[in-house]
């Protein structure tokens, strides 16, 4: 019993640092890239893509034995294409701001490599609960990743922090001159490079992370290591 | 004349993937070599266009019957259908072109660029013409970035770096002064 919580926790915990799926797993990059301009909207980015990833990891893996696995990865989408419909409603309906400031990474989520990579690599061959503790850990995870760059470039390119919450922080000096660049598309590739590079320098005497699509010409499919695996035997 | 700007749009003002970020895994993929950037960028084109044109007929049947919210998925589905389509048939009937763009169709159907190409087509209200060119631009524009990416990063790793740099970090560094660089376009439209 006390195992299976030990791995129940694990499964949970492992997303959020240690494979971190942006910063360490080099996944999803596209939304991390385009909506961080904003502390805020990281924040509401990050957790529509939980939402849609806890979801489908749990639909998934309650359906793995009925998925036939020639045609699973269409059907993997299309669930995955549903729960990205119901945040789009749910986000219009409560957040109407933050949904047109997403705008359309908010459909792009059906094709984030994270929930397809997740899907592929974990859902469909663990259980529920697991699968479940899975999604919630990295959805988490690529939340803090997202809040974290986001903070920086909102800092740094326009002098405030969480800018339209009731929270917001103006910064002093950096508010009457911020550093434009960061806030456009260049900032956010610097940003972003340099963030992986202090990661590489904390995790040095760690081991070798698992799934990287770093070297691998398949990674436009971001499926997770053992469909990049497959696609490269054939 | 309207054609022409969206064209120019796409390709260099707002490209696809230095200022947008759409198919950021591709381009940091695909991009280490020159042969197979044309390649990628070749298949890339040529289902962003059929994409297009598929879509436009679908998007016009959900209209009618008022579904206009379904469109996620309808175009998902349809994408990742006829790019499993197009493979089987090419691999059938010409088998040259399935050795140069064969290996590359099966990624490009999680690549959000091309799922993004069909939403603003919509999102714009561009007619079954202009969402062509639209396409067709934006496959172009992400071709070039693939193109221009690849020469950057063969000299990168014939640099000396930083450990802490080396691979991504330097990427990505890269790709922003690729993306400062087209910025300069920004005052053509």
């Amino acid at each position: 019993m006390s195992d299976n919580t030990h791995g129940a926790m694990h499964e949970f915990v492992k997303g959020i640092i240690k494979e971190n799926p942006v910063l360490v797993g080099l996944l999803g990059m596209c939304p991390t890239l385009a909506i961080t301009t904003q502390a805020f909207n990281g924040i509401g980015m990050g957790l529509a893509t939980t939402f849609v990833l806890v979801c489908s990891n749990i639909v998934i893996s309650m359906l793995k034995k009925v998925i036939p696995g020639t045609v699973r990865l269409p059907c993997f989408i299309v669930i995955i294409a549903g729960f990205v419909t119901l945040i789009e409603f749910l986000m219009k309906g409560y957040l109407p701001e933050m949904y047109s400031e997403l705008g359309i990474f908010l459909s792009l989520i059906t094709v984030n490599c994270i929930i397809l990579g997740r899907a592929e690599a974990f859902a469909s061959k663990n259980t529920v609960i697991h699968s479940a503790l899975d999604g919630l850990g990295m959805g988490l995870g690529f939340t803090l990743a997202l809040f974290f760059m986001a903070s920086i470039r909102e800092i740094v390119g326009s002098g405030t922090w969480l800018a339209g919450t009731k929270f917001m922080i103006e910064i002093p000096w950096v508010h009457d001159n911020p550093t434009l660049i960061f806030i456009m598309p260049a900032g956010g590739f610097f940003v972003l490079g340099c963030l992986i590079a202090v990661i590489n320098k904390l995790a040095k005497r760690k081991p070798p992370k698992e799934i990287s699509c770093e070297n691998c010409p398949n990674a436009a499919a971001c499926s997770g290591k053992e469909s990049c695996e497959a696609a490269a035997a054939k | 004349m309207g054609y022409i700007l969206i064209l120019v749009g796409t390709v260099l003002v707002n490209n696809i993937v230095l200022s947008q970020f759409m198919g950021i895994c591709a381009f940091l993929g695909v991009s280490k070599q020159m042969k197979s950037s044309v390649g990628m960028g070749a298949a890339v084109i040529f289902v962003m266009v059929c994409a297009a044109v598929i879509t436009y007929p679908i998007y016009k049947l959900l209209e009618h019957f008022e579904i206009t919210y379904l469109k996620t998925v309808a175009f998902i589905l349809v994408i990742a259908m006829f790019v499993q389509m197009v493979e089987m048939i090419i691999k059938k009937l010409m088998p040259p072109l399935y050795k140069a763009l064969g290996i590359y169709l099966p990624l490009i159907t999680t690549n959000c660029a091309v799922l993004g190409v069909t939403i603003t087509n919509v999102d714009e209200s561009y007619n079954i013409a202009q969402s062509v060119v639209n396409a067709f631009g934006t496959g172009v524009g992400f071709t070039l970035a693939l193109l221009l990416f690849s020469g950057v990063r063969s000299r990168i790793n014939d640099s000396k770096l930083p450990e802490t740099f080396k691979g991504v970090p330097a990427t990505l560094i890269a790709a922003s002064i690729v993306s400062l660089s087209f910025m300069g376009f920004s005052g053509l439209i």
